[in-house]
């Protein structure tokens, strides 16, 4: 149990490696993240919950790491951008021009990763309330769109030639 | 558009010389610069249209090689920006960093009687309070009407009067709010129509003490930062005996350009007297110059850096922060401190998007020709002068629209208001007057019972007409509208009718607008590029194009290696800036980053490319007029067995016995735009940029009138862009600018109270599109090139957004059966319309 204001010595489970990190009951998430261990794919866009340009996964679900104090996700599993290599989402973002200037991709991307572990056949109601929760301000979201479509019907395929 | 891609993506490409094609046995190298780059741009013209008029160019042995121009390369930065990789400006925190926060005002229009800081000094861990007594200069970009803390009074809500230095950031921001400011508020000046009245509140008392440029004309005793007149024939007569005369007013509230990085800046001054910022700008020259300025420090003792930035839309073409975080640091021995702005910060202390209030009238004889139009234009110029200025003699220069107009009348004012200061958006003046002139076109074709489109139409501009600058146009400075309006009808099927009543008992209506927009910048702004190669034959592309998204920097790889004939992989681009070392590029705004840099690029690879050639030339023992350059060879002409890599040549050429001759092949261009001018005050007469992008656009929407609550259901654009060098992200831009459109319009805008203070200064308060809110977005263009540019480009970053709200308005008048001419057009709007309220 941490105390308010007084500095204690955590271990965060991130990206499958155990870090361990001096942290203060009262700071947040994203703070620790970005500040105390450079995972600065977290992006602060508004640090209110808005935008979800620091979405991150705590145990597979998106969570804003703005609205999350560090001491809650001791003994969670986290996994930031940093975690991903070459997923099916991230090829799928530079195939279909799914970003421009890049800030809220590693949160767009993130929330994705969550949904799409979820809803393995997501339908576009579904991906439209997940993906609310976030802001790009560059495209027209029909890149992505069409990005997370792109992922869909190739996991469809994969699945009927496992069959 | 798909069709087009296809096309493009059949041309031949990565040819090499030992597979005999008949692109490959000419070059037009040999041609003067010229007529080379004019005879690419016709046989471009040709082969996106009909490939197989390429052989029509057979016989004069000359050919262009299509390997990148055209092709959807992926973009330089795209596998750092997937992966969290890319540093953004506030993403470099080093140990030996102070951090600030800035204290607001929470008045719009207030005298400061007392700051205090002594308590917000006591809070452990902040080092130093700064407020405007301890600054004695005031800064701008154009009048220096503004102070960098705000000192003797506050002019706009949320605007700085102390900045908090503290060794975290929560420690300043914890102790921002122990800054102890007592203020005596003052009457409000709350909009532009405000403003100009004779007895407004004066929001500058002392307007004619401040410096000002002397293209700038600032009315002392009066809210005017600026007036510009355009008078082009006899408007003042004609208009007064025009057979059907429609005038029609807009007004919409300031916005804000919403980029999802907020706005950061980090200063350190080192022992020495260099002054180190690294800032998210679109602008890292103009800062330099504007230190150089204003704080009298010779220009090679300041060094900017701006990495990779988070979305400009022209919000990051302000210096701001900059200033605050020099003015920091100078307070604290010349320590680096870093400043973010709190989104809230960012939507109203920085500077935020411009207001409007304009009257258009039309006179038009009875089939509908425009014979003459009056405008007036009252910009919203808020609190400090800084770019409205520049915005409103944006909107003045094409006050009329795409359309030819032989008498025009236009005065056009920047106001002083007591809003947060506007910038440059996405448009730069063009969103603005374009919803004011397309509203008063489709209330004249009501008037005139004409079908909108028709009435366009009728009106377009046309090479040989004059814009209100009266600069004359021809099919490469304006394109062609006509094929535009015409391809966007279809695009949105106009036809099947622009008001339709479903079954749901919804209503499905349609609305166009047309736009045309030119660059307004100095007419003495340069543009470098520098390609350096390394041993192996690769190379370093740099120029000062800041990547704020457009993909720009990548796509400048295409042209460059296009223009020297090797792959784009091996033309490796840095995305970060530094004005020590990259080339100039005046400020990464106005669409003019390919248009510019394209040509400085052209010509930093001729330069290379002869630099090349003077080595090949020796060790060939051939002219340097006989070689050509291919595949990352350069070849003797007439016999190209004899060749030699770009590798052996790239930091010269070593004999067998060790001689060496030539060394490391530096390849350097600059570009000027040729023949602007200033313009003349009396009449506006000038040219005031070297082309104008125009097209058309159209929103088709289902109104439901029973709420007032509307769904946008479709967008098209289409717009001239001349020769596209990447398709994909050409569309990308095009559809980013029609979705920031459509969000400003349908419902982003600040809301002030009766005394000028923000409500909406946060995402849930200030509603932006988000995903699955936006239409299906629907893109063509149409591919006149221009004569001036790299192979025959246009410029396309801004244009998307310009229609969109006239449109949208259309769409929703047509539906709901009221004239909309304000933004934005939340349901409330059309239910208080309907109303008369």
């Amino acid at each position: 149990m941490l105390h308010v204001g007084s500095l204690e010595k955590v271990r965060l489970n991130i990206n499958g490696h155990n870090r361990w990190v001096t942290i203060k009951a009262s700071e947040r998430l994203i703070d620790v993240l970005r500040n105390r261990l450079g995972y600065t794919g977290c992006k602060p866009g508004c640090l209110n919950g808005d935008c979800g340009a620091c979405t991150v996964l705590v145990d597979g679900v998106p969570m804003k790491s703005c609205m999350m104090l560090a001491p809650q996700v001791v003994g969670k599993a986290i996994t930031t951008i940093e975690g991903l290599e070459g997923t099916d989402v991230q090829k799928a973002f530079i195939e279909h021009n799914a970003f421009q200037c890049g800030y809220c991709t590693p949160g767009f991307i993130m929330n994705i990763e969550g949904l799409l572990a979820k809803h393995r056949h997501a339908d576009e109601a579904i991906i439209e309330d997940w993906l609310q929760s976030n802001i790009c301000r560059c495209t027209s979201y029909q890149e992505m769109k069409a990005a997370i479509q792109d992922v869909l019907h190739k996991r469809d395929q994969n699945h009927e030639e496992l069959e | 558009m798909l069709a087009n891609i296809e096309a493009m993506m059949t041309l031949p490409s990565h040819k090499s010389l030992e597979e005999p094609s008949f692109l490959n046995h000419f070059s037009v190298h040999a041609l003067p610069l010229e007529a080379r780059w004019e005879r690419l741009v016709i046989v471009i013209s040709h082969v996106f249209k009909h490939t197989h008029l390429m052989t029509l160019f057979f016989w004069q042995k000359r050919v262009m090689r299509v390997e990148w121009v055209g092709q959807n390369v992926i973009r330089k930065d795209a596998w750092d920006k997937v992966t969290g990789r890319a540093k953004f400006a506030a993403d470099t925190m080093t140990m030996d960093t102070l951090f600030a926060a800035l204290v607001t005002s929470p008045y719009a229009h207030a005298k400061i009687l007392q700051v205090d800081v002594s308590q917000a000094e006591a809070v452990p861990g902040v080092i130093k309070v700064v407020t405007g007594e301890d600054i004695d200069i005031l800064v701008g970009e154009g009048i220096r009407d503004r102070p960098i803390l705000a000192k003797d009074k506050v002019r706009y809500y949320g605007e700085p009067i102390a900045v908090v230095i503290a060794d975290s950031p929560d420690t300043a921001r914890l102790a921002a709010p122990f800054v102890k400011a007592a203020f005596l508020p003052l009457p409000v000046v709350n909009s532009p129509q405000e403003a100009i009245q004779a007895q407004a509140p004066l929001v500058h008392e002392h307007l004619d003490t401040y410096y000002t440029p002397k293209h700038l004309r600032p009315i002392p005793g009066t809210n005017i930062a600026h007036h510009v007149k355009i008078r082009k024939g006899e408007a003042d007569k004609k208009l007064p005996s025009c057979p059907v005369i429609y005038e029609s007013r807009v007004s919409f509230p300031p916005s804000d350009h919403c980029a999802m990085e907020t706005r950061t800046a980090t200063v350190e001054i080192r022992p020495d007297g260099t002054v180190c910022v690294e800032s998210s700008s679109q602008v890292p020259f103009i800062i330099k110059s504007l230190f150089s300025e204003l704080f009298d420090i010779p220009q090679d003792k300041i060094v900017v850096t701006t990495p990779l930035v988070g979305g400009g839309y022209g919000g990051k073409s302000a210096v701001q922060l900059e200033f605050i975080a020099y003015i920091a640091s100078r307070a604290v021995g010349g320590q680096k401190v870093m400043l973010t702005n709190r989104r809230e910060e960012d939507f109203v202390t920085s500077p935020v998007h411009i207001g409007l209030d304009a009257t258009v009238t039309i006179g038009c004889d009875d089939t509908g020709r425009f014979i003459a139009m009056k405008i007036s234009y009252l910009f919203d110029g808020g609190a400090y002068s800084d770019k409205a200025v520049d915005i409103c003699r944006a909107a003045a220069i094409d006050c009329t629209g795409p359309y030819r107009v032989d008498h025009v009348f236009c005065d056009a004012y920047c106001l002083y208001t007591n809003h947060p200061y506007p910038t440059a958006f996405r448009g730069f003046g063009h969103p603005e007057l374009t919803y004011a002139v397309e509203r008063c076109i489709d209330g004249l074709a009501e008037k005139l019972a004409m079908d909108p489109t028709v009435l366009r139409k009728k009106n377009l501009i046309q090479p040989g007409d004059t814009t209100p600058t009266q600069s004359l146009l021809n099919k490469s400075r304006i394109g062609n509208l006509t094929a535009c309006l015409e391809k966007v009808k279809a695009l949105i099927r106009w036809d099947e009718g622009d008001r339709i009543e479903t079954e749901n008992h919804t209503i499905r209506a349609k609305g166009v607008s047309c736009f045309w927009k030119t660059s307004n910048i100095g007419p003495n702004v340069s543009s470098g590029a520098l390609l350096v190669f390394n041993k192996d034959g690769t190379v370093h592309l740099d120029c000062g194009v800041v990547e704020i998204g457009t993909g720009s920097r990548s796509v400048l790889a295409q042209i460059a290696a296009e223009r020297l004939g090797i792959d784009v992989k091996d033309i490796h681009v840095d995305m970060t800036i530094k004005t020590t070392t990259t080339p100039e590029h005046y400020k990464t705004v106005a669409s003019r980053g390919l248009w510019m840099a394209g040509r400085a690029v052209l010509r930093a690879a001729d330069d290379a490319l002869s630099q090349l050639f003077q080595i090949a030339s020796q060790v060939l023992r051939v002219s340097p007029d006989d070689l050509r350059a291919e595949g990352g060879f350069i070849f003797y002409k007439h016999e190209p067995r004899k060749r030699l890599s770009f590798r052996e040549l790239a930091h010269g050429y070593r004999y067998p016995n060790g001689n060496t001759i030539g060394g490391q092949v530096i390849g350097r261009g600059s570009f000027v735009l040729p023949k602007l001018t200033f313009l003349d005050p009396d009449t506006g007469k000038g040219d005031p940029g070297p082309d104008w992008t125009v097209g058309a656009e159209a929103v088709e929407v289902e109104f439901n009138p029973k709420d007032d609550t509307y769904k946008i259901l479709r967008a098209a654009c289409v717009i001239d862009a001349g020769t596209i060098i990447n398709p994909m992200y050409a569309e990308g831009q095009v559809r980013g600018g029609m979705h920031m459109g459509l969000s400003f319009a349908s419902r982003e805008g600040f809301v002030f109270t009766k005394d000028g203070i923000v409500m909406n200064n946060q995402f849930r308060t200030y509603k932006v599109l988000r995903y699955g809110e936006n239409p299906e977005y629907l893109v063509d263009f149409v591919q006149t090139p221009s004569m001036e540019t790299a192979y025959g480009l246009r410029g396309i970053g801004e244009h998307g957004v310009i229609g969109m709200p006239a449109a949208l308005a259309a769409s929703l008048s047509k539906a709901s059966g009221v004239f909309i001419n304000e933004l934005p057009i939340i349901p409330e709007l059309i239910w208080r319309l309907k109303r008369g309220r």
